[in-house]
């Protein structure tokens, strides 16, 4: 692949009179891909309701109706109400822009960690050997355990400086975006191994191209295809730690649901009302399906050895 | 071979260091006081003492030195005099490790749940492997067949849809609308009869297939992929151009060469069974490892979260040295490579 994203090795005669730069090729084979466009569809869909939706179900998620509490759906409570009269729809819908929130925000710290470590260790060979020692180290420790002591820990002294809702926030998506940058930093330096010797790179350095430049003008756009695989896996990845650890108890507050705090405070009372576990369920399934059907077509449309084919 | 597995031992000896260092460290310097939770009547005096009891005393280092020693001398030697009955040196008075809320010594605890893991989760891990492993060769061997599509497609669901929901979910249809199977968990069960074997069945059989399906969603695909790898190999073609029968070719070429992987993928794993898997056990009342760290975390019980995640660790780091060694057994080219 030449150094620049913006040329591809497409056969001139495949060509059809204009210009096909390299995203375009890979538009077209993620197209292709039946499960990837249906997942992107479902993502996008999520997404929207859960920024317009608050817009149109104006209902408050923290209204306490008590006379009106563990009802089935009607037309007033789509979803139902939970066993203090509050709308399951609006919490669902609130609780969702947290997770997604969580997910993206903890994603991007795993990216660009897991990118520094991995482009540093591949392209200096005098930090390769310590970074990587530090990665092993990261993927030996026990991570939910620690997740959970961490935040056990430093919850109250987060929320006493930020607050309720921005502490915990800060505290989960650093805690998650610390822990999960690992595979990324491996994928990425592997990659950077084989392109450091590659001839565009031996050619930049010899015009003399400083190192910082070669960096990101060569090495990143080389390796942004594994980069975007991590991160479509990456959001997964996020959203579902941080449901796993609100639905331990030690995740975000009742007061600001997430979906894995909604299905914790729903699981006591299954028998009563299962659409409380029901619906924040099906959210956090859906979406991380979704994601991950994306990161199936992503990786096969970035892969120009399955694009050709 | 044995120059490898040295040198992979004198790697992990460092990692386990740093990682012994960094759990005690962060449970020791978090702001957190063992005696806040007493009640307020008590004389700081009093407190002092309690502190001191509770070998909060000494600095830092030393806490840290006695820790290692209580983790790698003192619980060994007593685990081996229980298991010989047998006494090593002065046994009575030897320092152990202790947990503040029950005060009985950490491993006790742990030994008293395991069990009831080893069985969840670990029946699970092999009914996922069991599951797995056919679904994976068919799936490879038919790939883009309408079986290997739907296989595709509900382990992309049994990995994507987190255990949480689908243990829920589980109880919903099968405790609360069809009232088949109990919700919780009764570790007092005793099996006598045929009559309790029957129950001990139906109060595993959730949280197991769980869990089970969780596993083998993900060792599914790797199976999938690992039999595609081998199916293109010139050996095969080989193995049929001398008139091998098909099955002689898929079972005893393809599969052998294809587990080499999976192998190593389910050595990988298996630190989480011992682990046990904390919401699966929370969701079905399991008092297993799982549950234990859990309660542990939310009462602070600091001896006691130390020496179980640090445990996990040092299986992680065992089991990653374990599957490395596999691979390099099983396949002849990393040996020599």
């Amino acid at each position: 692949m030449p150094a620049t994203p913006s040329g591809s090795l497409t056969a001139p005669s495949r060509a059809t009179g204009r210009h096909r730069s390299l995203w375009m090729d890979v538009w077209l084979a993620f197209r292709n891909h039946t499960g990837a466009l249906a997942g992107a569809g479902v993502f996008i869909a999520i997404a929207l309701a859960v920024a317009v939706g608050p817009l149109i179900h104006t209902v408050d998620p923290h209204y306490l109706d008590i006379l009106a509490k563990n009802q089935g759906p009607s037309l007033k409570h789509p979803m139902g109400t939970d066993n203090l009269g509050r709308d399951t729809l609006a919490q669902v819908l609130a609780g969702g822009r947290i997770s997604l929130a969580v997910g993206f925000t903890a994603m991007f710290i795993a990216l660009v960690l897991g990118t520094l470590v991995g482009v540093l260790a591949g392209f200096f060979r005098g930090l390769d050997g310590l970074l990587m020692r530090l990665t092993d180290m990261f993927l030996a420790l026990p991570l939910l355990p620690l997740l959970l002591v961490v935040i056990m820990l430093f919850r109250d002294s987060l929320r006493a400086a930020f607050g309720p809702e921005t502490g915990i926030f800060l505290l989960v998506v650093f805690i998650i975006g610390i822990t999960s940058w690992m595979q990324t930093a491996r994928i990425v330096r592997g990659d950077v191994l084989a392109l450091r010797e590659r001839e565009f790179v031996t050619a930049a350095r010899s015009i003399g191209t400083r190192r910082r430049r070669i960096i990101t003008r060569h090495i990143l756009p080389n390796v942004l295809s594994p980069i975007m695989v991590s991160a479509t896996l990456g959001i997964a990845n996020a959203i579902i730690t941080e449901s796993a650890l609100s639905f331990l108890g030690l995740g975000f507050p009742p007061d600001f649901p997430t979906w894995g705090r909604l299905l914790f405070d729903g699981a006591n009372f299954i028998s009563v009302t299962p659409a409380r576990v029901l619906w924040p369920g099906l959210a956090i399934s859906l979406t991380v399906l979704s994601v991950n059907y994306i990161g199936d077509g992503l990786r096969d449309a970035l892969d120009p050895r399955l694009r050709g084919a | 071979m044995t120059h490898y597995i040295v040198r992979r031992l004198l790697f992990a000896v460092p990692t386990l260091i740093a990682i012994s260092f960094i759990l005690f460290a962060l449970l020791d310097l978090a702001p957190n006081d063992p005696t806040g939770q007493l009640p307020l009547t008590i004389p700081a005096e009093a407190r002092e003492q309690i502190r001191e009891s509770l070998g909060l005393g000494q600095p830092f280092h030393i806490r840290y030195a006695r820790w290692m020693e209580q983790f790698f001398v003192n619980e060994p030697l007593n685990l081996i005099e229980q298991a010989f009955g047998i006494e090593i040196g002065d046994s009575e008075s030897r320092l152990r490790v202790r947990s503040w809320a029950t005060r009985s010594p950490v491993v006790d605890l742990i030994i008293e749940r395991l069990p009831q893991t080893l069985w969840v989760v670990g029946l699970s891990y092999l009914i996922g492997i069991l599951i797995a492993v056919p679904i994976g060769i068919v799936s490879a061997y038919r790939q883009y067949s309408w079986f290997d599509q739907l296989g595709t497609f509900v382990s992309m669901i049994g990995f994507s849809v987190p255990t949480f929901f689908t243990g829920l979910l589980a109880i919903i249809v099968f405790s609360v609308a069809l009232q088949w199977l109990p919700s919780i968990y009764d570790t007092t069960h005793r099996v006598t009869d045929l009559a309790s074997f029957w129950l001990q069945i139906k109060q595993m059989a959730m949280p197991v297939m769980v869990l089970a399906l969780f596993n083998a969603a993900q060792i599914s695909r790797f199976m999938r992929a690992a039999v595609l790898d081998n199916l293109t190999q010139d050996y095969v073609r080989t193995a049929r151009a001398k008139g091998l029968r098909e099955r002689v070719v898929l079972f005893i070429h393809v599969l052998r060469n294809s587990l080499i992987p999976v192998v190593t993928l389910i050595a990988l794993g298996i630190p989480t069974v011992f682990g046990g898997a904390i919401i699966t056990e929370k969701i079905f009342r399991v008092n297993g490892i799982g549950e234990l760290l859990i309660t542990a975390i939310q009462g602070a019980d600091i001896p006691l979260v130390q020496t179980l995640s640090f445990l996990f660790a040092v299986l992680i780091v065992l089991f990653n040295l374990i599957a490395d060694v596999l691979y390099g057994v099983l396949d002849p080219r990393i040996r020599y490579g």
